[in-house]
């Protein structure tokens, strides 16, 4: 984890203050009736120590010094104590509980901008960003932006506490108003120099943290290939080493704190003691009376908790401008390109390629050049070494990435002038990783479509997928994934072609997409697609059988289409083809 | 012709079977952790302490001391009300009227204290911090070992996840208590006691009546607080739904752009994320009443002491200061108990956090290494397999009285379909599990008596996929064996005869693999566990046949590294192709958890049994190219 940046005193301020706004005005009402609690609670806090002054002064010394006990004077005491103290009580609970929503409403938010922001951009950000990154954005950061709106109602409730007090102080004598104007600012400034002091030691922690949990992870994910290789000890070793660095920083964090925390417990009693040092020589000289005295103490001492919160306050401040300034730049990546509203005709589309350029950032381009007819109701397979482009010509297709020059065209239409959503509804893309969703393998396959039983059978029965679906526990209820079954590496490959089966696409594009799969049952596979709908097939494929049954094979390398033809007018023309389908038929040897 | 002979088309699913096997068990944890959320009373924060005391002895080194600093601390807080009265009493409203030289020494004294224990604080707070994260760093580690120990039915995807968080989220929640709610806990009580203890002083009375108001909050907090442990129990699930369905949104970011499934992932993200809000907000709830209950029985405190001592004070030997002081002393007690009710739920959550930590390290661990375990012999080894049978815990057999003896040097291999048995038959012969009947003998000498170094090193199992650490490649290939040195992994490189392929990569044996191995391709990450175990230098070799596809020029490499790894071993492949089997020295064919039959190909086909039939069905599928 990176350490959060300082910016300026100045810029923190500004900052803070238009990110609170924002915060806020999104959530006005919640926001106003926790700084109503807020202020209550203040006004009633204050109001117990005046009512305190005034009993000691008008009716406990009364009634000690001069034997006066009258007991409307007393139960009036006991009444105002009482609902003064409810009133603060229920103030807690408002301002508490609506912070609370303040805050979780603010989390919520961004959860949704987030979620909505991952879904939207182009698939190019993903493979950019290493999902652990985008996952802390949606958990660690979220709560880190919006943790300061916590404390937020009640330090503007300290703040009016602090007007209040020092008002209150005021009006009894100006010079212990004199001790609360060098006490508070004092507390703040210890405050503050406690929050500079801890911040790099807290970034240390955070990081070692992040550490400890990295190894966890990692170690645990690789149990297997730990326990055969005996490295139990070392992975100990490792973590220990880990745990100890947290360790020392966790304590040297914890000195800081040691210095601070009791400075800051301190301070008010300092505070105290000052006040009735000054309150009883002014007693003495009957500038003050002891009720008076006395309520000043007892602010002293109300106002001490509340400053610290205000200090946890001013501590979350700059982590969330700072964090929310980086979720808001995530919220603003850039979306997926939108279409036009061309319309595609019926039936088997053909797919074109016209000098199609593709790249990722400053490497070399991965296609180059590249034209290509595929006609509709096709099947071609395509066929090259690793690193020759056939996974990105397939991505092109459904438009998962768009070419940084040439046009791509499905039944003739660029397909820049066609809604992505009407596309994808057309084009459906098996991926050689499949990706199962935790849920029912039927929901897997129809994605929340409405389907009839028959439509997933008959999908079903073209991926082979239908037997083993029947003899799973609860059949297509059968749950997949965290608390369900586990399925094998060929199961989930047939699962994904019945998931774009059922989609009727025209254009179906199997990249590498039944690997897994018996080479049996993918030659049959093939054969029933061909005969099933009326859609252009294009197949990266590994296997004679496979390629063999293909109209067509088309043979990339380099970025490129070297040849064409039928598999075996490029065996005999192709050496390279030769060699490399030579090295299929036999690599399982 | 194609050679690719797949038996299984579908590969490990006895794995497959393995982790639902788990995922029941963890089904079954589950409910456990409902009911213990149902049935309160079965959170039981003292049995917690007392377990997590005594895993962790080092808690209890300089605790006396600690607690006593921590004890004279809190006393001194109760200075300032002491001071208050004496001031009032002795200085202001004494006979003889204001006596500044007593209120100067007062003051004297008290500012004394005050700053005595601001330092002494300081000493408890450290000496506090450094015990709890000592133990802390323990209690990790020992977690972190447990986990490792643990057999392999524990370590499914779904339970991998929960173990990280042993080790790191609940150790967390302990760390963050021990930093800010321990310190709080004891601080507080003392106050509290300090404080009847000090009122009583100067009337027992108005300390017994404080104490007989405060009495009620303790059963309401504990119903509080075991509904907010209720609820934040909660919230943490719902939290890890949420993080689910994001990821899912993440890795699942191509099939759902190309299959149009945005609307679809929007609108199950936005139902975990109310699920979530609902949950925190309910749990807000709690968080927002418990804190100022304590405020409210300070009122009632507040009131009636100073009702009762108006009215009785004198006749209590009360005197105006003393009263205003039992005042201030009821407002002391007002902060600890409301910072108590603060910490409450701090507290719980590392409670709950300890709890499932000593749980873990309760968990038992299957396997016994032995003490002064015997070391294998060197050269290839035989198996001998008596009468074995296995059954997970959670489900039915899955093998049945398997026998058999393989001689040294042999390359077997295992053949049967999704579900025979044969995976876990694999993993026995390297102590993956222990058989649930009968008995393992690696060259001549019992699996469960061979000592553990010995046992990693001579028997190697290269499992389908290649885990690899996110590290260079050299580091990888090192882990091999302890203490393998860099000419050892250049050695067993060119051995396997992979330098042309380490040398293609773009930084050579220094190229960074990335997370999981990711930078690498599957065949590749294949290679590296070939080359691990090459250096381990096995007698006995267990390969799990990887089904996934391999690009044929790394396929060409993987083929003949591993001709050369197996030479002058013992070889046992679990075959998921039948041109493994048909160039093995034994088949092993297995069905249903039974051995059906063992020999060599050419014998089984002749039998005309089950082997046969399968070998069949498969020639007559094979197209020709």
């Amino acid at each position: 984890m990176e350490l959060v940046e300082t910016p300026s005193a100045k810029s923190v301020i500004r900052r803070a203050a238009t990110l609170l706004r924002r915060y806020v005005r999104k959530q006005r009402l919640v926001f106003f009736i926790s700084i109503i609690g807020a202020a209550i609670y203040a006004a009633a806090a204050v109001g117990t120590t005046i009512i305190l002054g005034n009993i000691t002064n008008n009716v406990i010394i009364p009634a000690f010094e001069d034997n006066e006990k009258e007991a409307r004077a007393i139960w009036y005491s006991g009444l105002a104590l009482l609902l003064v103290g409810f009133l603060r009580a229920s103030t807690i609970i408002l301002r508490r509980y609506f912070a609370a929503l303040l805050t979780l409403r603010t989390q919520r938010q961004w959860r949704r901008d987030l979620a909505a922001t991952y879904l939207e951009v182009p698939l190019k950000y993903h493979r950019e960003t290493p999902t652990g990154q985008l996952l802390a954005h949606a958990d660690a950061d979220i709560v880190a932006s919006s943790e300061v709106l916590n404390p937020l109602p009640f330090s503007i409730g300290v703040a009016a506490l602090v007007i209040f007090a020092v008002i209150s102080l005021a009006t009894v004598d100006w010079f212990l108003t004199l001790v609360a104007l060098v006490l508070f600012p004092s507390l703040a400034i210890i405050n503050r120099l406690y929050t500079a002091r801890a911040e790099i030691p807290l970034a240390t922690v955070q990081e070692r943290v992040g550490g400890v949990s990295r190894i966890a992870h990692e170690s645990f994910d690789g149990v297997l290939v730990v326990k055969t290789l005996g490295r139990e000890q070392q992975e100990s070793e490792r973590l220990e080493t880990a745990a100890d660095s947290l360790r020392s920083a966790r304590i040297s964090l914890g000195k800081i704190r040691g210095v601070f925390e009791p400075m800051i417990d301190a301070l008010p009693n300092l505070g105290i003691i000052a006040l009735l040092l000054i309150g009883s020589w002014q007693v003495s000289i009957g500038r003050l009376n002891t009720g008076d005295v006395v309520q000043a103490a007892a602010l002293f001492g109300l106002l001490a908790f509340p400053m610290r919160v205000f200090g946890f306050f001013l501590q979350e401040v700059p982590r969330a401008v700072v964090v929310s300034a980086r979720l808001d730049k995530v919220i603003d990546a850039e979306r997926e390109p939108k279409g036009g509203d061309a319309v595609i005709t019926d039936g088997a589309l053909a797919v074109d390629f016209e000098n199609v350029r593709f790249g990722y950032g400053d490497d070399p381009p991965v296609l180059e050049n590249l034209n290509l007819h595929i006609p509709a109701g096709s099947i071609v397979a395509l066929v090259g070494v690793v690193g020759s482009g056939k996974s990105t010509l397939c991505e092109l297709i459904p438009r998962l990435v768009d070419p940084d020059a040439g046009t791509v065209r499905l039944g003739g239409i660029d397909l820049r002038d066609l809604d992505p959503e009407e596309l994808r509804r057309e084009v459906a893309l098996v991926f050689q990783e499949t990706f199962l969703f935790a849920d029912t393998v039927l929901e897997n396959v129809t994605l929340g479509d409405e389907i009839t039983e028959e439509e997933v059978a008959n999908a079903a029965r073209i991926a082979h997928a239908e037997n083993f679906v029947a003899r799973l526990p609860e059949g297509w209820k059968t749950e997949i994934g965290e608390r369900g079954v586990t399925l094998s590496g060929g199961q989930r490959q047939r699962l994904a072609l019945t998931r774009a089966l059922l989609r009727k696409p025209r254009v179906l594009i199997l990249d590498d997409a039944t690997s897994a799969v018996d080479p049996v049952i993918e030659s049959a596979i093939l054969r029933d697609l061909r005969t099933s709908l009326a859609m252009t097939t294009l197949v990266v494929a590994h296997r004679v059988s496979t390629i063999e049954l293909a109209d067509e094979v088309v043979f990339l390398d380099g970025g490129q289409i070297v040849a064409r033809g039928s598999h075996k007018e490029l065996l005999q023309s192709n050496s390279d083809y030769a060699r490399l389908v030579h090295a299929y038929a036999h690599g399982g040897e | 012709m194609s050679d690719e002979k797949i038996l299984d088309p579908d590969g490990h699913d006895e794995i497959a079977l393995l982790e639902h096997a788990s995922s029941f068990d963890d089904t079954v944890a589950l409910e456990h952790e409902l009911m213990m959320h149902d049935e309160g009373p079965k959170v039981r924060a003292i049995a917690v302490l007392r377990r997590g005391f005594a895993e962790s002895p080092e808690l209890r080194k300089g605790l006396r001391l600690t607690l006593l600093f921590a004890t004279i601390g809190a006393v001194g807080r109760l200075t300032i009300p002491v001071l208050i009265q004496q001031v009032i009493d002795k200085g202001l409203l004494a006979d003889e009227g204001f006596r500044p030289g007593f209120t100067l020494t007062a003051c004297g004294i008290a500012a004394a204290i005050v700053i005595g224990v601001m330092f002494l604080a300081r000493v408890t707070y450290v000496r506090l911090v450094t015990t709890s994260e000592t133990m802390l760093r323990n209690l990790r580690v020992r977690a972190f070992d447990h986990v490792h120990r643990l057999p392999m039915a524990h370590h499914d995807s779904t339970r991998r996840g929960e173990l990280t968080s042993r080790v790191t989220s609940d150790i967390e929640t302990i760390a963050r208590f021990a930093q800010y709610g321990a310190v709080a806990w004891i601080v507080d009580s003392v106050i509290v006691v300090g404080t009847l203890i000090v009122m009583s002083v100067y009337s027992w009375h108005l300390a017994l009546l404080t104490a007989i108001v405060a009495v009620p909050i303790l059963p309401l907090f504990r119903f509080m607080q075991r509904r907010q442990l209720k609820a934040y129990g909660i919230v943490r699930s719902r939290v890890g739904e949420t993080l689910a369905e994001v990821s899912e949104a993440v890795q699942g970011a191509g099939p759902i752009r190309a299959y149009g499934l945005q609307p679809r992932a929007k609108a199950r993200l936005e139902t975990a994320i109310m699920r979530q809000y609902k949950s925190e907000a309910s749990a807000a709830r709690w968080f927002a009443f418990m804190f100022p209950l304590g405020d409210a029985f300070g009122a009632i405190a507040l009131a009636s002491v100073t009702m009762t001592g108006i009215w009785f004070g004198e006749s209590w030997g009360l005197n105006a200061g003393s009263l205003v002081a039992c005042l201030f002393l009821v407002q002391l007690i007002l902060g600890p108990i409301a910072e108590l009710g603060e910490i409450l739920d701090q507290t719980q959550t590392a409670i709950a956090g300890w709890a499932k930590v000593l749980d873990l390290l309760d968990t038992p661990i299957d396997l016994q290494e032995p003490e002064n375990g015997r070391d294998l012999p060197a050269g290839p080894l035989s198996i001998s397999v008596r009468a074995v049978d296995f059954a997970y815990r959670t489900g039915g057999r899955v093998l049945h009285d398997v026998s058999v003896e393989l001689p040294a040097g042999a390359s077997i291999a295992i053949v049967g379909e999704t579900g025979s048995g044969k995976t876990t038959f694999a993993k026995l012969l390297n102590r993956l599990a222990d058989p649930t009947a009968g008995e393992i003998l690696i060259g001549g000498i019992p699996l469960t008596d061979v000592d553990k170094d010995s046992r990693t090193r001579r028997i190697r199992m290269v499992p389908q996929d290649g885990f690899l650490f996110d590290t260079t490649l050299a580091a990888n290939i090192a882990m091999g064996r302890n203490g393998a040195t860099e000419t050892d992994v250049k050695r067993a490189i060119s051995e396997l005869g992979l330098t042309e392929w380490v040398d293609g990569l773009p930084r050579g044996l220094e190229t960074e693999v990335g997370e999981r191995g990711e930078g690498l391709s599957v065949g590749e990450r294949q290679l590296v566990a070939l080359a691990r175990a090459q250096l381990a230098d096995p007698g006995l070799l267990i390969l799990d046949e990887a089904t996934s596809a391999v690009d044929p020029r790394t396929e060409r490499t993987l083929t003949t590294a591993l001709l050369r790894l197996a030479e002058g071993r013992t070889t046992v492949s679990v075959a998921h192709r039948l041109s493994t089997a048909e160039q093995a020295d034994i088949v092993m064919v297995f069905d249903a958890g039974k051995l059906l039959e063992v020999g060599s190909h050419s014998e089984l086909v002749a039998a005309n049994g089950r082997y046969a039939e399968l070998y069949r069905s498969w020639l007559g599928n094979t197209g020709q190219v």
